[in-house]
């Protein structure tokens, strides 16, 4: 039970209750609203054991789910983002990532954006598509992704910027 | 057979994830279909009991308003109280009579309230220890809100009228056409009415209001006001926008409505 452990549990618990309690109540314009729980696992570590990454993205989107009553939904996301989590990270950093050099805390702006924005826009995705489930109201569900999209990548953004550690 | 074995080794990860994607998608699908969410649902003790921690600090921020609300509301009690040439000095005693009416009124508070999503719930206060059971209809003074769908010890969880699984008889107040209520998530404050045949006389500005074809609602309980009209593709029926009397995004206390005669009623119906 080192340090890490420890402030990724934080980073667990602190991200449920943020988004239930603040987040969830924000409508911006009636309806909007940054769904940014998934940082959790964006800044999972790149080594952790792969079975028990996406045994906590589900915990993690069922617990929302939970408070949210909105069945399996937000639990579907997470693990779909979970498991394609390598993928993403590969066609953004590239071979640094096949060597394992990568640090999340220290890579370049423009590089975490296109990380971040990757992640959202597939969470954003399979969470409406299963929320609104219903093929006729594809407009509905682009135009809810696309905006909520924006809304999370700048907080999610702002989030990672301003709680940079230092040393990592 | 180490084949498999060796096969289930190598593809442990997607495995994992495939069950559990399956099983996520099961939630979300009981989810979509009314009265079978009961897995993942925040009746529960811990999300309970979390939100009901919540709203006791909200409430402090709320008391003027609410005191405000409930002073008019009695007024208004009162009116009809001395309209009705009923003695409406404070005469609070008990006379079994007051009871031999088929619908009882539960007050409760909510403590979680959704309006921006395209299926939302409500999570009040009272839950079958108060003797709640699902299918019983929530309003408040101004209008409905939704009906029970699901009642643990402690909570109930309210399926709103902001829902896409809710259909709700409700017709107009000066005539006895009705048709069903729905949601097309758009607008939280915006409902549409359907099926209601054309030999109608609409007007806007008319009430809407239940029409006690079910035994969820009595009748004359107000709903909103026609806000426009319009006849669907075949001319047959109206779509009709109604304007709703609540703020779905500003509600405190509901009141839930028993029904004596529910059992029976249903026995009837099923003979």
């Amino acid at each position: 039970m080192n340090k890490d452990t420890l402030s990724h549990i934080g980073r667990f618990v602190i991200l449920i209750l943020v988004q239930t309690f603040i987040l969830n109540h924000i409508n911006f314009l009636g309806w909007l609203n940054p769904y940014i729980y998934i940082i959790f696992i964006l800044l999972a570590p790149l080594n952790i054991n792969k079975s028990l990454f996406l045994l906590l993205s589900f915990i993690l989107g069922l617990t929302i789910d939970m408070f949210g009553d909105s069945g399996g939904v937000h639990a579907a996301a997470c693990l779909i983002i979970a498991f394609f989590r390598p993928v993403a990270l590969r066609t953004v950093f590239g071979l640094s990532y096949e060597f394992q050099t990568v640090k999340l805390g220290n890579t370049g702006f423009g590089e975490k954006l296109a990380y971040v924005t990757l992640m959202v826009l597939t969470h954003h995705i399979v969470l409406f598509s299963l929320e609104i489930f219903n093929f006729s109201h594809i407009l509905l569900i682009l135009k809810k992704t696309l905006f909520s999209s924006l809304f999370t990548i700048m907080i999610t953004m702002l989030v990672l910027v301003l709680f940079r550690r230092n040393d990592s | 057979m180490q084949q498999i074995i060796n096969f289930l080794i190598r593809n442990k990860h997607s495995l994992l994830f495939l069950l559990l994607f399956l099983l996520s998608l099961i939630f979300t699908i009981q989810s979509h279909s009314y009265h079978k969410s009961k897995f993942v649902s925040s009746t529960n003790f811990l999300s309970g009991g979390i939100y009901e921690w919540q709203r006791s600090v909200k409430d402090y921020f709320k008391l003027r308003n609410e005191n405000k609300r409930l002073l008019t509301e009695n007024e208004m009690l009162r009116n009809q109280l001395s309209a009705l040439g009923v003695d409406s000095v404070a005469t609070q005693y008990l006379d079994t009579t007051n009871f031999d009416k088929p619908y009882t009124f539960i007050k409760a508070r909510v403590i979680k309230n959704d309006y921006s999503k395209s299926d939302n719930y409500l999570l009040i206060d009272r839950g079958a220890k108060d003797s709640i059971i699902p299918d019983m209809g929530v309003i408040t003074d101004k209008g409905i809100i939704g009906i029970i769908e699901n009642t643990s010890k402690n909570y109930s969880r309210v399926i709103s009228i902001l829902n896409s699984n809710s259909r709700i008889n409700a017709g107009l107040k000066n005539s006895d056409q009705y048709g069903s209520l729905v949601w097309n998530g758009k607008d939280p404050n915006t409902l549409q009415l359907e099926t209601v045949p054309r030999q109608a006389v609409l007007k806007e500005g008319d009430t809407i209001i239940t029409h006690g074809r079910s035994t969820i609602f009595p009748r004359g309980i107000g709903i909103g006001t026609i806000a426009n009209y319009k006849l669907d593709e075949n001319k047959s029926y109206y779509l009709i926008d109604v304007k709703l009397f609540n703020d779905m995004t500003n509600i405190g206390f509901v009141y839930t409505i028993k029904n004596r005669d529910t059992e029976e009623i249903k026995n009837l119906e099923n003979e």
